[in-house]
């Protein structure tokens, strides 16, 4: 029994048989040589993929979700009127809004702080889903660069130009 | 002026010429390496410095030098410190015997072959020692692969350039390259030693597929892991350079070295320089060979590598000096 196994298991691990010419390696070396000469020369459909970056920017897709901004309706109004949806359904808790009270007839509140932190913020666009004014949206703006802490919090201003 | 004076001076000056010329080359080559690699791997390669990232070599030498130098405590320190010279010096003066061009090479020596064979293998020292004298255990192994591979490699190397001596009846360099500017290139009369020789030459200079001595995935850097600063940068250019020089010695024994193959090289200065040109050519045309190669296949294991060296190089290279030997002497009609 125990003979018939160790007779298995060596012709399991026993080496594959293998021609001359794959011995040689070189018909493997002339083919792999001729692929990367391929991709040197640039034919049969390689190229280069690599953005020549401060130069060229990579393309956004869209739908893509970027940074956000306050949209703004025909009077020039910022079309929020604070109700808080977003920043209830945010999974990451970045908005934070302060509510005052609007000198308009047609609603009751205005934002007085819209705030989003942005080094919070993971772009989900749960709030651009939540906003039931459509007031709030994302960008297909990709860089989002400061150089400290609190100018990543954007305040009503920097969202409403976005 | 006196005779021996006139050619001190005149040997100097080429000495300053040729060294000066693979000094400049290795960076280049080095330049060259990271583009066509980025070429094969669709990336686009160092382009920032200067026009074409031209300059990128100077900067890469430049942050070398300002590095900190570290020494690892329990190091040899004489032996860490002499290490990189051994790599590097070897390999720059084995050049001299080789001829860049018609008549014109740094010493005219009888014995080229045997000069430039065993200058070259003195490289072997620099790694052995730079492995040894780091007290590291990755360093230490690299440099042991390295010695016993080129001592492998040698000997299948030194198999394919006799039968490429038995054919020339030479074992002066120029002679040679004279001896195929009449009768045709020695690779179409010797493939099979030329193969041997260039696969001898890739493990020499531990190059890919051969690079057994640096080895990343298994031994961090090989026998480079504890160096820094410009004394990585020497070995760097040891190796770089010793690969200048294998192409050239290649090139030299094969490939017609300085022959332009399809005219006649006219008489005096304007010959010489055409007979440069051609060298410097196909010298390129092997160095690329070496990078393509570099980028292509995957590193040999290191028994693959002995068993390829020992049971296929080695009987092989006999082989052929044996079939040489009797061509030879049924055609010359002696022996």
């Amino acid at each position: 029994m125990r003979s018939e196994m160790t007779e298995e298991n060596k012709n399991e691990t026993e080496r594959p048989r293998r021609s001359w010419g794959f011995l040689l390696y070189l018909p493997a070396v002339a083919k792999g040589l001729y692929n990367t000469l391929l991709h040197i020369l640039k034919l049969k459909g390689h190229k280069t993929f690599t953005v020549q970056y401060p130069e060229k920017r990579p393309e956004v897709r869209p739908g893509f979700r970027g940074e956000h901004r306050l949209k703004i309706d025909e009077l020039g109004r910022e079309k929020c009127v604070a109700c808080l949806m977003c920043q209830t359904v945010c999974p990451s808790n970045c908005i934070d809004i302060v509510a005052e009270e609007a000198p308009w007839e047609d609603r009751d509140k205005r934002p007085r702080i819209f705030q989003i932190d942005m080094l919070r913020c993971i772009y989900c666009g749960m709030c651009e889903e939540a906003c039931p004014c459509d007031a709030i949206e994302l960008t297909e703006k990709l860089y989002t660069v400061s150089t400290s802490r609190a100018e990543m919090i954007y305040d009503k201003e920097k969202l409403l130009s976005n | 002026m006196n005779d021996n004076l006139q050619d001190f001076l005149m040997g100097a000056v080429r000495a300053a010429a040729i060294f000066g010329g693979i000094m400049t080359l290795a960076p280049m080559l080095v330049m060259a390496e990271r583009r066509i690699c980025a070429a094969i791997q669709n990336r686009v390669g160092p382009n920032r410095v200067g026009p074409m990232g031209l300059l990128q070599p100077l900067a890469d030498v430049i942050k070398l030098l300002f590095k900190e130098e570290i020494i690892p405590d329990r190091a040899d320190r004489t032996l860490f410190s002499l290490a990189p010279l051994l790599a590097f010096a070897p390999a720059a003066i084995s050049f001299v015997a080789i001829p860049v061009g018609r008549d014109l090479q740094v010493a005219d020596l009888n014995v080229g072959v045997l000069y430039v064979l065993a200058i070259t293998s003195l490289g072997v020292y620099g790694i052995s020692f730079g492995g040894w004298a780091s007290n590291s255990k990755y360093s230490l192994l690299g440099g042991i692969r390295s010695s016993a591979q080129i001592i492998s490699y040698e000997i299948a190397m030194g198999l394919a350039i006799v039968s490429v001596l038995m054919i020339s009846g030479n074992v002066h360099l120029g002679s040679i390259v004279e001896w195929q500017a009449e009768n045709g290139w020695i690779i179409f009369y010797q493939p099979l030693a030329f193969i041997i020789f260039l696969v001898a030459a890739f493990a020499e200079n531990n190059r890919l597929p051969f690079d057994m001595a640096e080895c990343e995935s298994e031994l961090v850097g090989g026998f480079h892991t504890e160096y820094t600063g410009m004394k990585f940068g020497m070995f760097f250019l040891g190796e770089y350079i010793a690969m200048v020089v294998m192409s050239a010695l290649l090139v030299t024994l094969f490939l017609g070295g300085w022959d332009p193959v399809f005219f006649e090289l006219p008489e005096g200065a304007g010959g010489t320089a055409i007979s440069v040109l051609c060298f410097t050519v196909k010298l390129l045309a092997v160095l690329f060979l070496y990078i393509w190669v570099r980028w292509t296949l995957p590193r040999f294991r290191y028994d693959q590598l002995m068993k390829l060296g020992w049971k296929a190089f080695v009987p092989l290279a006999l082989l052929n000096i044996v079939l040489t030997g009797i061509v030879v002497s049924l055609l010359t009609g002696t022996g």
